[in-house]
């Protein structure tokens, strides 16, 4: 029985040591490579006595990061990942939640790193050659079980402070497997990856990349601003697959880029993490007819992505893009506000059950014991489910359906409007990319973002043919753009902020 | 021409757009602020940039980037 991610570079490293595992375009790694060097940084950190504790990684996008992932699980310890666009209140903020002892940086940032004040910062090019010690490391991976800890990733707390999300070996194991069987992957495939590696986001290229023998390239970021070099990147590593989240996606289809140019080797395109608005994804689609279309979801806590829904039918004009159903060794349960099975067809919370679930919030059991709570069905034994705070429900396909965030739901008028449905509404009329809706608590009213070519005028009108009187916005306006979070998601929460003081 | 540096200035008021050429190269502009521009670019000049041309050295200053709608503008 599998126990430790490790076990899957080696296995590939075994077989395919001259293998190109990471790029990050110009520089490379092999398998062969990226496991000696991980050894090496897992010897630097055992002889340092530093065991089963966080130790933060701090550096810049680039192959060596992601070894220096594994370096740290060698020595028995959890990375946490942080990077120097991060403002460095909330870098302050999770270093105090994890009190660290060791940090490993490049040659870039170690100046920032220092300033952390920690026992031990160490410089990536020195611990890679520390001579590794195969008793020290054996002596380790003996005494580990599947439960020991692999990383905290941190997701944005909405009161600020950022909480830990802590996983272990078991659930990444369970979530690599199944997302390999749902979504196909093989050692042909190429990914490029696109999001953070802060994020648990990443795990979808790191860990097949691994498990199969595939290749991640490492996207520069400042290529998602510009579609046509985006699209050039991809053809000239012959890119087959690449996971995104929407708002990336979008950024290309929304510029116009697809008309003129189409990625030649791309056969697999999974999105996630925000609605995709249907004129995007048709875009998209129209472009790549040949390609696999999936759409994941799934929260930081439950380890990657929970759900699939792949694209073998069309999608009506009003219908929201499924998510599918549970990957393999996951039950989702739709819970009612009475804790009870929500009816065929009915909204319930979305609580996920199985290996998935992971061990926590770091260091903070009061948030861990509200969000991680023992299963309500069942009554005789401690199960925990992770209660998503999303509100979902079966369509007529039989298919999981997001319908908002449960905190999204407003009671206005003395009506139950899910403010999803206003935007998903909105982003149907010409001119519209992209709508956000909010609602200020103060003034009770909704208030529509909206970025595109269209006016404020003729939005209006169009929305007021669609939704029934009272979800018209009191308000609307258009925005150059919508503004994001640090995950490239829409950011609701400064949009709130602006209905407020607007 | 002011009423493009009023453009870049609303999008980021600490940097003076007369002289600084590597907004690219630097990371002053995201890939939000592109999106930004593209759309103002369009509302108010009434010109719209093609994908083709949205590259990084057509972004890089003001100069540039007022270049672009004027060529863009004259086609």
């Amino acid at each position: 029985m599998q126990k430790n991610i490790l076990e899957y570079l080696e296995r590939t490293a075994a077989r395919l040591p001259d293998k190109m595992a990471f790029s990050g375009g110009k520089e490379s790694m092999t398998f062969g490579e990226v496991l000696s060097q991980a050894r090496s940084i897992g010897t630097a950190l055992a002889e340092r006595g530093i065991y089963r504790e966080p130790v933060v990684i701090f550096m810049d996008k680039h192959p060596k990061t992601v070894t220096a992932f594994w370096g740290v699980i060698y020595s028995g310890s959890f990375y946490v990942c942080l990077d120097e666009k991060m403002p460095r209140a909330r870098i302050d903020a999770i270093l105090q939640n994890l009190s660290p002892r060791a940090v490993i940086s490049d040659k870039k940032n170690f100046e920032t790193a220092k300033s952390f004040g920690l026992e031990h910062t160490m410089l990536y090019d020195d611990v890679a050659e520390t001579e590794t010690e195969s008793a020290l490391l054996d002596e380790i991976r003996g005494k580990q079980c599947d439960t020991d800890a692999i990383y905290v990733v941190f997701t944005s707390g909405s009161t600020g402070v950022p909480k830990g999300v802590i996983a272990c070996h078991r659930s990444v194991i369970d979530y690599t497997e199944s997302l390999c069987d749902a979504l196909e992957f093989s050692e042909d495939t190429v990914f490029a990856n696109q999001t953070p590696l802060y994020f648990d986001a990443p795990l979808k290229e790191l860990m097949p990349t691994l498990k199969l023998g595939a290749t991640t390239y490492f996207v520069p970021k400042m290529l998602f601003s510009f579609p046509v070099r985006l699209i050039e990147f991809l053809d000239n590593y012959k890119i087959n697959t690449i996971c995104w989240v929407v708002s990336a996606l979008v950024q290309v289809s929304a510029l116009g880029a697809l008309a003129s140019h189409t990625p030649k080797y791309l056969t697999t395109v999974a999105f996630g993490s925000e609605v995709f608005p249907k004129k995007q994804y048709d875009l998209w689609r129209e472009a790549l007819p040949d390609a696999r279309f999936f759409n994941l979801y799934g929260p930081t806590e439950a380890t990657g992505m929970s759900c699939y829904w792949r694209a073998e039918r069309e999608i009506a004009e009003d219908e929201p893009i499924p998510i599918g159903r549970p990957f393999d060794n996951t039950e989702i349960l739709l819970l009612t506000d009475e804790n009870k099975r929500a009816e065929y067809g009915e909204s319930g919370e979305i609580c996920i059950r199985g290996t998935c679930v992971t061990m926590g919030y770091y260091n903070n059991p009061e948030k861990t014991d509200a969000a991680f709570t023992v299963n309500p069905l069942n009554k005789a034994y401690r199960e925990i489910i992770y209660r998503t705070g999303d509100i979902g429900r079966i369509n007529e396909y039989g298919e999981l359906v997001f319908v908002c965030r449960k905190d999204n739901q407003i009671k206005h008028m003395g009506h139950r409007i899910e403010l999803g449905e206003i935007e998903s509404n909105a982003a149907k009329c010409d001119g519209v990319a992209r709508a956000c809706c909010v609602y200020n608590d103060d003034k009770k009213e909704i208030v529509l973002f909206f970025a595109g070519e269209a006016d404020e005028k003729s939005v209006a009108s169009f929305m007021a043919t669609v939704v029934p009187r009272y979800m018209l916005p009191a308000r609307i306006e258009r925005l150059a753009a919508l503004p994001q979070t640090d995950n490239g998601k829409i950011n609701r929460m400064a949009l709130k902020d602006r209905a407020k003081n607007s | 021409m002011q009423q493009l540096l009023d453009i870049l200035s609303g999008l980021h008021p600490e940097v003076d757009f007369e002289t600084t050429e590597d907004l690219i190269d630097d990371g002053i502009l995201d890939s939000l602020d592109i999106v930004s521009i593209v759309s103002s670019v369009y509302s108010e000049f009434d010109v719209t940039i093609p994908p083709e041309e949205i590259i990084p050295e057509n972004f890089n200053s003001a100069v540039a980037l007022m270049e672009l709608i004027t060529r863009l503008d004259e086609e």
